[in-house]
């Protein structure tokens, strides 16, 4: 937990970093319409020089750049108590619904408010699966079900996945859950296919960053408190913002490295 | 006499048989129902025979490309195949889900009788705005695609067409 002093500190100076972060955001927003209008126009040999030092965007049937690394960075300053955009935004993406706290709901991204006791101070940060680089998940999964893409996306792939929960058991982010009933066909959408007796969880919205949007979560954040980008890439905006802040894992202990971190992490 | 009256009756009954075979022939090549299939969009990833024979093979391994590799998008993409092969209610005029045995994939499915598991999971119509990227800016698949199937096909089924 930081103590007083430091938090004036980060408040005092917040006007300029908040200004500056918006811009960047602005930016990057700019930059992945700049790469969608790319692609739509089937050319996309202009890519790489288009996004500049982003260059998100892949052809559709190009396979995966191993080179990437796919992250995000999320700022807890931004993010309040109440506000619920990027679990909505996930969940009508990726058509899941749950309710707060349910114990056998399918969630993808959750908010989760922490309290220091010692002094009352309070946070609130969205929670999803980590992206780790070292995956507890794929560790056990029996089928192999639990996968990492080269990008170092993580995720599950439904078709051998026998349902087992063991990747639910092995996650330290509870970040996986188990589809125990059927999705109406109404409600299922069609890049994100979930169903009964499978595991299910985050994929940084595979299908979008296929595309080369960034995730729905990232998207609809109204502070622009999550950032999202290629960590292996030294310079994307993610990268530059990693190396002028402190940023934190949870349970960094764990080893996992994870794909997302933290800002201001108690 | 009697000789030419063989040959008569010979030649009666190679051409009856001959008539016969002729319809049966031709039912051969249409036993089972029609897959229906809207051609203005243009033509199928392969033709419909082959397509009869390999089609799961071409979902699974296209399966596998998306999952493990992002390609996404093309001809072979589920949701191409859906956007093409969609069956619109007559009296509702939206396309039909699998529910309904209208649907292209119960229309074989169901006189072969094997239920195929694709539907738990995926949606079984295509989303109102189908992207542009299925099919090539000219409308024809993406020649790198092709390429790609052929070789697939080729290794897969070469030896059993």
């Amino acid at each position: 937990m930081m103590d007083q002093g430091a938090r004036d500190k980060t408040a005092s100076g917040q006007e300029v970093s908040r200004e500056d972060e918006l811009n960047e955001a602005r930016r990057a927003f700019m930059r992945n319409i700049a790469a969608a209008s790319v692609i739509s126009l089937g050319g996309g040999l202009t890519l790489f020089t288009v996004g500049g030092s982003q260059a998100q965007a892949k052809k559709p049937e190009e396979p995966l750049d191993p080179k990437k690394r796919w992250g995000m960075l999320i700022d807890t300053t931004k993010c309040s108590d109440g506000c619920q955009k990027c679990v909505d935004a996930c969940k009508q993406e990726n058509g899941w619904e749950a309710e707060p706290h349910s114990p056998h709901d399918v969630q993808w991204i959750r908010k989760v408010n922490v309290k220091d006791p010692a002094t009352g101070f309070m946070m609130s940060l969205p929670v999803m699966c980590q992206h780790c680089a070292n995956p507890p998940c794929v560790d056990v999964c029996p089928t192999g079900a639990s996968m990492q893409r080269a990008d170092g996306i993580v995720r599950v792939n439904m078709h051998i996945c026998i349902g087992c929960r063991y990747c639910m058991m092995a996650c330290p982010y509870k970040a996986r859950s188990f589809v125990h009933e059927d999705i109406p066909e109404e409600k299922k959408r069609f890049h994100a296919p979930m169903g009964k007796g499978c595991v299910t969880s985050c994929d940084f919205c595979a299908h979008r960053v296929d595309a080369g949007k960034i995730p729905a979560c990232a998207e609809a954040c109204p502070e622009g408190a999550m950032l999202f980008g290629d960590l292996n890439d030294p310079n994307s905006a993610l990268s530059k913002r990693l190396k002028g802040i402190p940023s934190y894992q949870i349970r960094e202990d764990l080893g996992t490295d994870t794909g997302i971190r933290y800002t201001r992490l108690p | 006499m009697r000789a030419l009256g063989k040959y008569v009756a010979a030649a009666l009954v190679t051409g009856v048989l001959g008539v016969g075979a002729m319809p049966a022939a031709t039912m051969a090549g249409e036993i089972g129902p029609k897959v229906p299939i809207d051609k203005s969009k243009g033509s199928c990833v392969l033709p419909g025979k082959e397509m009869r024979r390999v089609h799961m093979d071409i979902l699974k391994h296209r399966r596998d490309l998306t999952m493990y590799q992002g390609i996404r998008g093309g001809k072979q993409a589920l949701e191409a195949c859906l956007t093409c092969h969609m069956v619109k209610d007559e009296k509702t005029g939206k396309p039909v889900t699998v529910a309904s045995p209208k649907h292209f994939c119960r229309v074989c499915h169901d006189f072969a009788a094997v239920q195929p598991d694709c539907w738990t999971c995926h949606k079984s119509v295509p989303e109102a705005a189908v992207r542009e990227a299925m099919i090539g800016p000219d409308g024809k698949m993406k020649a790198s695609m092709m390429a790609q199937l052929r070789a697939f096909v080729q290794r897969e089924h070469g030896g059993r067409k």
